[in-house]
Parts: structure tokens; C-alpha cells; sequence
């Protein structure tokens, strides 16, 4: 990975703006769908999609592309927005979200968007995709192949006992090639996660499970950027990135109302939503 | 009557036919299948001695996941695996995978459209001692119902091995119904085996009075009935449906033309298996009286697998009662039962 100037930082922080202003009106034109989640993680998409992954929106399917599960696929507005933005297709097509005939499903669909490397949505079963492609990488490539793979996670699917069946997995196998990112905003559908079903002390159990901890802001660059060369480092071990994020980050009405989970704003509400982020980024 | 365009077994009327379970045959079959193609990949939840995996693992140890006792893992590391090019095995018991993981597969196999090899093993009530909690009666119900998917339930141990290399070969999410037991072998290696193709095992030379319509280690029974009959000179045919998905709806259609009556015959829930996936067929394009032989709305129990196939109504008897029922509704349309 190169280096990280303040040049870069800076245009990260504006594209993922820019990545939240799409969300929001995608979510208002759609009627329906995630608000929090998706918002809170734009800059951690960002970061991957325009300084960390080896990919080519020209040509999706390049065999030596990193691969991206993505776990939680409710918040896929973020994916596919910042799918977008980075070329993948044109910005005017994030106007069918959750439409009839749209490539963009309510959860992920590959059959509809060919390049996704999976469909998602039903919890819990992404980390053990991830654990399988790398594992058939490794079995062609050997333990030192360039490629890297990366899921992520949200914070409730870690209540959903195959998640952590690919967790036992990734760490016999000792995965060094694949990193894991929970979006750690604390709420879910109905709640907070530590009241609906207690997570913590969560870098502590995967810890014991043999994994690689880290915990960072998933809002600051550096630390995201930081965090995966550290995971990259590590030896032997699978790398888990526990990102601290808020919970409709950007939009100060949504932040950390668990309420947000799942539902888009008004039309009205929107546009508060996007005056305060044109505001943020001026 | 056998039908020898098919080159079977002529030995299977015998007291002494060779017997083999039929998950043999899917243990051997992978091996094959692995030696042609570098890409197929084994997993296993624990089972590898009872699915027959172990004949695998032993020769590709590094091309082998066990996973533990773990059976959603187990399908969803195989859809990464296949994502990445693999062509995965799965192998569990099919009361834990498709029972347990449905979902998982579900979505990540069948609605990925991923090329996954789904490999559930005793099947059935024959599993025998283990008990109701082992033995699988709802497997072909819950893999049939997915688009996509290919559902193979073969009637021997040489039907398996030839299933196996050709669930290898073919680009699409697979379910491979095995049992426990030593099944008498009916096809030989010459048989033909086609994905998607019935064949008439068992044909008398006068027209059929009545059609047979099986599945899996009930196929035996089925033929043994026909035979009987054919002794007391009613004509009774038998298909064998090894493939439930996709179905042979030309051969059943024309099976009902001919005979005018059907009997299904499946170590399953007559809900939703074979006898229903027929009826789907027959309602919908040449309706006759049908009887269904299966597990008829109960959980099975422990046994000797012969003790439960006679308790829960798979017997030969069984079959020849419901060919007998079938037949007097053909002759006597009104209703009377």
C-alpha cells in the first residue's frame, strides 16, 4: 500500500461526503431501506475502494483483484454507492435502489450485479465465504499470495452462532491474507446491541479465539489505513478491525439513534440531511 | 423383463446379489472425480468415516477442509470456495446438512448459483438405530423446492459413484441424497446415467397395467414387486427417477399414458418428495390415480432399517398393496373408499 498524504486524507474526507449525500438520496427516492448503517460506514468504504483495495472498476472480474464479502447487506446504499463513485457504473443508476428491474436489489443479489463476489443479506454467513476464498487461494497460490481478502461484519450478526463457526475456521487455518472490519456502532434493528444480546468484552473474545485485534476510529483515515498495513503484517493469524463508527455519521438528526437502523428519511428530511452535509464539506 | 438396453445387474433377483450402500459409491466417485479435475475440493462436519469422504481426504489432504462439527460453516466456506473457481464437496448427514443449514445454502449456494456439491448422507429411516433424530425424511422436499439446484438420489452404490462425477462436471449447485445401508446392487458400470433422465428398469413385454415410479434404496423393493406381479401376469413397469430435479416429465407423462396408473415410491415424506414432485407433473398434463408409497406425516424412530421400511409402509407387500389399490381405482373410477 503507498503512503498516505494529507493530500489524499483530504480528498477521502470530501469523496466520502460525497458517498453520504448519494445515500441520502438514494434512500429518499427509494422509500425504503438503511439509513445509520450505511452513513456510518462511508469513510470506511472510501478508504477501501479508493486508496486500499487492488481492483478495476473497468474490468470487475480481474482474477487478481482483492476480494470484498460484504457480510451485512443492509447497508448495501454505502456499497453501492461507492461502487459508483468509483466507476463501477453511472451515479444515475443509484436512483433504482430497491426498484422493480434494478441491478440494485434491497439486499445485494449477484445474479442482478455480476461483479458482487456474493449476495447477502440473512446475517451471519459472510465471514465464512471469505474464509473459503481464501482458503482456495491459498490452496492455488500458497500462503504468500498477493491477494488479500476483506469482510466486513456489523456488530449484531455477531450474535448468529456461523459467524463465529468461520471464526473457529479462520484461525485453525491461520489466514494471514484475510481481514475482517466490524462495524462496531453498537445498535441494531430493535436496539442497543449490548441490551438486545451483550457483545463485550468483544476484542478480548476474539482475542482468545486467535485472531489479530485491533480497535480503531472508523471515522479517522489514518487509523483505517494504519490498521490494514498492520493487519497485512501480521503473521499467521487472521486480523480482525474492530472500527468504532456512529451510527448515521454526517447527519446529526440520525447519529447514534438506533432508530435509523431501518428506515430512509423524508423527502424533508433529506434535504436537512443533505444541507448539513453540503455545509460539512464546504 | 429386466431391461437389458441398460446392461443391469443380473443377478439382483437373486438371495445373494451383491450388496454395497450406496454412499460407497459416492466415496469412490470422488476420488474419480478429484483424479480428473484438480479443481474439485472436499469438506466435511465431522463425518468423514460415515459420508465416505475419508477415501478423498486420505489421497487429497491438501485439497481437504474439515470444518468441525459446524454444518452452516460447512456450506458457506464451499460457496467462497466455489466463488474462487473450487468445485466443492460438502458431507455431512442430511438431517444436518440440508437439514440444519438450509438457509445458508439457500442463499449463498443456490441463490449465488454457486457450483457447490452438497452431499447428504443417511437418509431415510434405514439409518435404523440411531434413531428419529438422524433420519432424514424431509431432505428432497427442502433441496427440490430451490431453483437452481439439481436434486440426485441414486439407487445403488454404482449409480452414486456415477452421480458423483457427474455432479463434478456440471456448473450448478448439487444435492446428493445417499443412505447408510448395504443396498443390492441393480445397474452395472456399463449402465447408462444422464442428470435429468428417467429409465425403465423393469418392463414386462405386454403393455404396463400399472407404472412404478421410485427413487434411492427403494428401487429394489419396487422391482422385486413388479417381478412378482409379472408372475401372476400383471403387467407392472418401473422408473427410476435418480434425477428429482431436474424431472424426466417425458418419461413420466408417457409412463401414465401407458399404464393409466402410478405408484411413488420414495424413502421419504410423501409431502413434498418424489411422490409429490409426480403428481405436480401428472395434474398439471395427463391425470391418472396415483398411490403414494413414502413416510406418511410421522418422525421415525429406532429399529433395524428392515423393522422400520415394514412399520412405516416401504415394504415389497406394502408396494404390491398400493399397486393392487391403484389398479381397482383404474378399473372402477367411482369412488368407494
Amino acid at each position: 500500500m503507498q503512503q498516505l498524504t494529507d493530500e489524499k486524507k483530504i480528498w477521502m474526507e470530501g469523496k466520502a461526503n460525497e458517498i453520504r449525500q448519494s445515500i441520502i438520496e438514494m434512500l429518499v427516492e427509494a422509500g425504503s431501506g438503511h439509513s445509520a448503517g450505511p452513513l456510518g460506514m462511508a469513510d470506511i468504504f472510501t478508504a477501501l475502494y479508493f486508496f486500499i483495495l487492488k481492483h478495476d472498476p473497468t474490468n470487475p472480474m480481474w482474477e487478481e483483484r482483492d476480494r470484498l464479502v460484504l457480510s451485512n447487506g443492509h447497508i448495501c446504499p454505502v456499497y453501492y454507492a461507492t461502487l459508483a463513485h468509483a466507476g463501477y457504473f453511472p451515479l444515475n443508476e443509484l436512483k433504482t435502489l430497491r426498484k422493480f428491474g434494478s441491478r440494485l436489489q434491497g439486499h445485494p443479489h449477484r445474479e442482478y450485479l455480476k461483479f458482487l463476489e456474493t449476495s447477502s443479506g440473512p446475517l451471519g454467513a459472510g465471514l465464512s465465504q471469505a474464509v473459503g476464498m481464501c482458503l482456495a487461494d491459498r490452496m492455488d497460490n500458497g500462503k504468500y499470495s498477493p491477494k488479500q481478502f476483506y469482510c466486513l461484519l456489523s456488530d449484531g450478526e455477531l450474535d448468529e452462532g456461523n459467524t463465529w463457526e468461520g471464526v473457529m475456521l479462520g484461525a485453525k487455518e491461520k489466514l494471514q491474507n484475510l481481514t475482517v472490519i466490524i462495524d462496531r456502532n453498537n445498535i441494531q434493528i430493535e436496539g442497543y446491541t449490548e441490551d438486545i444480546m451483550p457483545l463485550e468484552p468483544l476484542r478480548d473474545k476474539w482475542e482468545s479465539f486467535n485472531w489479530h485485534t485491533q480497535v480503531i476510529d472508523g471515522h479517522n483515515f489514518e487509523q483505517i489505513v494504519g490498521a490494514i498495513g498492520e493487519a497485512q503484517a501480521v503473521f499467521d493469524k487472521p486480523s480482525v478491525i474492530m472500527a468504532n463508527t456512529i451510527p448515521g455519521k454526517g447527519v446529526s438528526f440520525m447519529e447514534r439513534k438506533y432508530e435509523w437502523h431501518g428506515k430512509p428519511p423524508t423527502k424533508e428530511q433529506g434535504e436537512e440531511a443533505l444541507k448539513e452535509l453540503r455545509n460539512n464539506h464546504a | 423383463m429386466l431391461n437389458q438396453n441398460l446392461k443391469l445387474n443380473t443377478k439382483l433377483f437373486d438371495e445373494d446379489v451383491e450388496q454395497i450402500p450406496i454412499r460407497r459409491g459416492f466415496g469412490e466417485g470422488l476420488v474419480l472425480a478429484a483424479d480428473a479435475d484438480k479443481n474439485v475440493v472436499g469438506l466435511c462436519a465431522d463425518l468423514n468415516e460415515s459420508s465416505q469422504m475419508y477415501l478423498f481426504a486420505k489421497k487429497y489432504p491438501l485439497r481437504f477442509v474439515q470444518v468441525g462439527v459446524a454444518e452452516q460453516n460447512l456450506v458457506t466456506v464451499a460457496s467462497g470456495m466455489a466463488a474462487m473457481g473450487k468445485i466443492p464437496f460438502t458431507s455431512s448427514y442430511a438431517m444436518f446438512s440440508p437439514g440444519r443449514n438450509w438457509e445458508q445454502i439457500r442463499t449463498t449456494i443456490a441463490y449465488n448459483d454457486r457450483p457447490v456439491k452438497i452431499i447428504g448422507s443417511h437418509a431415510g429411516v434405514s439409518v435404523g438405530s440411531d434413531g428419529g433424530t438422524h433420519q432424514a425424511i424431509e431432505d428432497i422436499a427442502l433441496m427440490r423446492v430451490l431453483p437452481n439446484m439439481i436434486v440426485l438420489s441414486p439407487c445403488d452404490a454404482i449409480e452414486a459413484k456415477k452421480a458423483t462425477i457427474e455432479a463434478a462436471k456440471i456448473n450448478k449447485p448439487v444435492y446428493i441424497r445417499l443412505t447408510r445401508e448395504k443396498t443390492p446392487l441393480i445397474t452395472t458400470e456399463e449402465t447408462p446415467f444422464e442428470i435429468g433422465k428417467g429409465e425403465i428398469l423393469f418392463a414386462p413385454p405386454m403393455t404396463a397395467q400399472v407404472g412404478i415410479i421410485a427413487t434411492g434404496a427403494l428401487v429394489h423393493k419396487a422391482i422385486i414387486a413388479a417381478q412378482n406381479f409379472s408372475q401372476k401376469g400383471i403387467s407392472v413397469k418401473v422408473l427410476n427417477i435418480s434425477s428429482v430435479r431436474p424431472l424426466d416429465f417425458e418419461a413420466i407423462i408417457n409412463l401414465a399414458k401407458e399404464a393409466g396408473a402410478i405408484v411413488s415410491v420414495e424413502e421419504h415424506q410423501v409431502v413434498g418428495g418424489l411422490g409429490s414432485a409426480i403428481a405436480e407433473v401428472l395434474v398439471q398434463n395427463y391425470p391418472v390415480p396415483m398411490e403414494l408409497i413414502g413416510i406418511h406425516d410421522k418422525f421415525g424412530q429406532s429399529g433395524t432399517p428392515a423393522e422400520l421400511i415394514e412399520y412405516y409402509g416401504m415394504g415389497v407387500s406394502h408396494i404390491e398393496k398400493a399397486v393392487e389399490r391403484v389398479l381397482n381405482r383404474k378399473n372402477d373410477p367411482t369412488p368407494s373408499r
